[in-house]
């Protein structure tokens, strides 16, 4: 419907000062689409069951929080080196066993390399339920059998990343050139050299900007396993945060900011040099 | 030298495209295969060094007989016959050397091949093959950087340091312009002028078929129908070939008689390449 | 045949790298091999407590299953799947609305310089803190329950929004701009009949693919206590009802995974 110029579909009516854009059904539908959507909102918002004082003394108390939180705790700095790295540790950790989990998942689940239906459709499951279920629900599953702590945010890590990543994989794989595998097996290469030459190299480029961009979107995970006793910077961010050290929240969510946009940039260099 | 008997292939969709084909290639002679598209020639090289399994009949390969071969033996055999692909295949992402090396993978192990770890002699000889194909100094150009006639020179070097017995060679000028093509052949002679190798050609350009080659096969509908020198292969061989026995002159009255029953349809599907067309035309 | 080696031709060739040479291609092999050595040392893992953690694993699931809830459970699980639901449809319709002056504000081919910079502020902050931290946040601002969610997620819309939408705009035909402007419009009005006009669509497309994402957060926004089903979830698991857990993560799950589906098709039918 991007035609706002209109000349064949123009007014339906012969007079002259009567201009529409689109025809009658067509505005219908429009009309109809618009009063559903607000009839969904005014219904969605009675449901709430808002308390009408709350709302209108949000924007104040969220000002009155950040007041509260300038200027930053310079002084904590030093206390948030510790979980700050252990914070980077699990990003980097989970992303590495997740690409491990996620390689024969991958081609489990490429229509040209499952061995059946059956592995297929099983490497299909794979992919799509560990993506379905976020990361601080494995966090919490992981919690109840490593106990809170660090491991246990690696591995919420690697398996909520374990489908995407074999996702991305798989489709990869599903592109390959076949002319060049069969290049290498003509020349009497063993099936491992026809793979490590004919298939590497054509998935080579997908596998590292997939590990990189996954690693990316882990550094924002795993601020926020903590919450549920995972590990990283996200412990000392709740504890902060029940404690009301305001100050110290704000140094935690600078150093949270950092780190998150130094690894997008690190992110998109590597992504960028292997093309 | 390689000896083909009676091979046969019928797709699982019940395509016959090989229906019994013998032949016998060696010394270092050039025999050119052509024939209409669909007519089997691509699958009867793929048939030789079984990356399509032929369903009946035998190839032997010397006194190895290639269709009787299992696992490592076959990968053995391979080793023996250098193949060139119609669209190059070379490993695109990889360097020009790694492509050319590839072609001694056969003789090295799985982890020396995984490290690139070469045998210095391989990549001195891939440096001398390079620079005979005329791409010396290239060796470490990715192979999706260099223009069509450079990768299909890629692919003979990758076949040619294998040091083979037979050159296979599929289609190797249908994705290069006719300059190029010229310069391909050449070189696809030379070498085997050279190193003393047969080279068994699979062509759908006659003119260079009749250039080229010491030997012309013509396949039609998985058969063999024409076999002889180039000197041999006259209007009416072609005949035989392309338009299964009819003259050209039979076939244009045929045509007319169905175009003016049909109103005109521009249906001219005798599978005979536009070149050949033209280059009849000429002579007749 | 000319298969001898000739002594003309060097025998040595090593693969171009990416990195300088290959020493430093070592050298960072080196360190990447090293930091995660670090890494796993510095976590403590042991193969000892991995075993303990995969037979507590075998113990876990045999509890959760099979999936099941309680009659009052049952009615505490469809109130928050419903609550989760009306939060992320609220989230995103404020979202959207208060990304579109953002998204104006960022796109570099019609904001002066220094609004850009603000706009681009706004769109990197808002984007970079996971919704989790945002919602925790939010729940000291404004108290527990699905308001804090509600604005948790808007906020993040925020960023997301502002940023694909300011994309568009910065891609939009300027000639259609220009042509409004040459009848005599202002500033809003060029806006509204010069540009909005071109990215509508895909508004409508983004706006369909963030209900989508905010479905998915609303589902655990409830872990730190800012409504809808992750309350539910974390309660259960606080109180060792793990049948009843993995019952919500089902739902979840199938959820999601509807919300995928239909969201897919819609975007489809949109474009």
């Amino acid at each position: 419907m991007s035609d706002s110029t209109n000349t064949e579909s123009g007014p339906k009516t012969p007079t002259g000062d009567d201009w529409h854009r689109h025809s009658r059904r067509e505005r219908l539908a429009r009309y109809g689409a618009v009063l559903g959507t607000l009839v969904i909102l005014a219904v969605a918002w009675r449901s709430m069951e808002v308390n009408y004082d709350y709302v209108a003394s949000a924007p104040r108390e969220v000002g009155d929080l950040v007041a509260r939180m300038y200027p930053p705790d310079v002084a904590y700095t030093t206390e948030i080196v510790g979980p700050l790295i252990e914070t980077i540790n699990i990003s980097i950790l989970g992303t590495g066993l997740a690409i491990v989990l996620a390689v024969p998942v991958a081609f489990l689940g490429a229509e040209n390399t499952s061995p059946n239906r059956l592995t297929y459709w099983f490497g299909k499951f794979i992919i799509s339920f560990t993506r379905s279920v976020n990361v601080i629900i494995w966090a919490l599953i992981f919690v109840v059998l490593f106990g809170p702590g660090a491991l246990s945010g690696v591995l919420a890590i690697a398996v909520r990343s374990v489908g995407f990543t074999a996702k991305l994989i798989a489709e990869a794989i599903e592109e390959i050139d076949h002319g060049q595998v069969e290049a290498v097996t003509a020349t009497g290469a063993s099936t491992v050299q026809t793979f490590v030459y004919g298939v590497v190299p054509q998935i080579k480029p997908a596998f590292v900007s997939v590990a990189t961009f996954r690693w990316d979107i882990n550094v924002r995970a795993s601020t926020i396993i903590g919450f549920v006793g995972a590990g990283g910077i996200g412990v000392a961010l709740q504890t902060n945060i029940n404690y009301f050290n305001w100050s110290a929240v704000l140094t935690i969510l600078i150093a949270i900011l950092g780190i998150v946009l130094l690894s997008e940039g690190i992110s998109a260099y590597l992504r960028k040099k292997v093309t | 030298m390689i000896r083909v008997e009676d091979l046969e292939k019928v797709y699982d969709s019940g395509d016959r495209a090989l229906d019994g084909v013998s032949m016998e290639v060696g010394g270092n002679e050039i025999v050119a295969i052509i024939g209409p598209s669909g007519a089997g020639k691509s699958t009867f090289i793929r048939c030789i060094n079984r990356l399509t399994e032929p369903t009946g009949g035998s190839v032997w390969l010397d006194e190895t007989e290639v269709t009787a071969l299992g696992g490592s033996e076959l990968k053995q055999a391979r080793r023996d016959m250098g193949l060139i692909h119609q669209e190059f295949n070379l490993i695109e992402r990889l360097t020009v050397m790694e492509n050319v090396l590839s072609g001694r993978l056969g003789y090295m192990s799985a982890w020396r091949a995984f490290r690139r770890d070469f045998d210095a002699e391989d990549i001195s000889r891939a440096r001398e093959v390079l620079d005979r194909v005329g791409l010396g100094g290239h060796e470490n150009n990715r192979a999706d950087e260099l223009s069509g006639g450079q990768r299909q020179r890629v692919g003979i070097a990758r076949a040619v340091i294998q040091r083979p017995k037979i050159l296979l060679v599929d289609e190797p000028t249908s994705a290069l312009d006719p300059e190029t093509s010229i310069e391909v052949m050449d070189l696809l002679t030379e070498i085997a002028r050279e190193d003393d190798i047969p080279v068994l050609i699979n062509i759908h350009e006659v003119d260079l078929a009749v250039e080229y080659a010491d030997r012309i096969v013509g396949l039609s509908d998985g058969r063999v129908v024409f076999e002889g020198t180039p000197e041999e292969l006259d209007e009416q061989a072609k005949d035989t070939i392309y338009r299964g026995g009819e003259s050209r002159e039979e076939r244009d009255a045929a045509a007319e008689a169905r175009d003016a029953n049909a109103g005109g349809s521009d249906d001219r599907d005798d599978g005979l390449p536009e070149d050949v067309t033209q280059r009849t035309a000429r002579e007749g | 045949m000319a298969t001898h080696s000739n002594p003309e031709y060097d025998g040595e060739w090593h693969r171009p790298t990416a990195f300088y040479n290959r020493y430093v291609k070592y050298a960072v092999y080196a360190l990447i091999v090293g930091f995660v050595l670090f890494s796993i040392w510095d976590l403590r893992v042991s193969l000892d407590r991995f075993l303990q953690g995969m037979s507590a694993g075998a113990t876990l699931v045999s509890n959760m299953l099979p999936p099941a809830a309680t009659p009052s459970q049952f009615q505490l699980m469809v109130r928050g799947v419903v609550e989760s639901i009306v939060m992320s449809i609220l989230a995103t319709a404020i979202g959207v609305v208060v990304s579109v002056p953002v998204a104006f504000m960022a796109a570099n081919n019609l904001a002066p310089k220094p609004v850009y910079a603000v706009g681009r502020g706004i769109v990197s902050v808002t984007r970079a803190f996971h919704e989790l931290i945002v919602a925790i946040v939010m729940v000291k601002a404004v108290g527990f329950g699905p308001l804090a969610g509600v604005l948790a997620l808007s906020f993040k819309t925020v960023g997301f929004f502002g940023k694909l939408l300011a994309e568009e705009i910065e891609d939009i035909d300027v000639g259609q701009m220009e042509a409004v402007e040459a009848v005599g419009a202002g500033k809003l009005h060029i806006y509204i009949f010069g540009v909005l006009p071109q990215v509508i669509p895909r508004v409508i497309g983004l706006t369909i693919y963030r209900l989508d994402i905010n479905l998915r957060h609303s589902t655990v926004v409830g872990i730190v206590g800012a409504g809808g089903i992750g309350i539910t979830l974390l309660n259960s698991f606080q109180k060792y009802d793990y049948q009843f857990s993995s019952l919500i993560i089902l739902v979840i799950v199938c959820l999601v995974i509807v919300g995928e589906v239909v969201s897919a098709y819609a975007r489809r039918r949109v474009q």
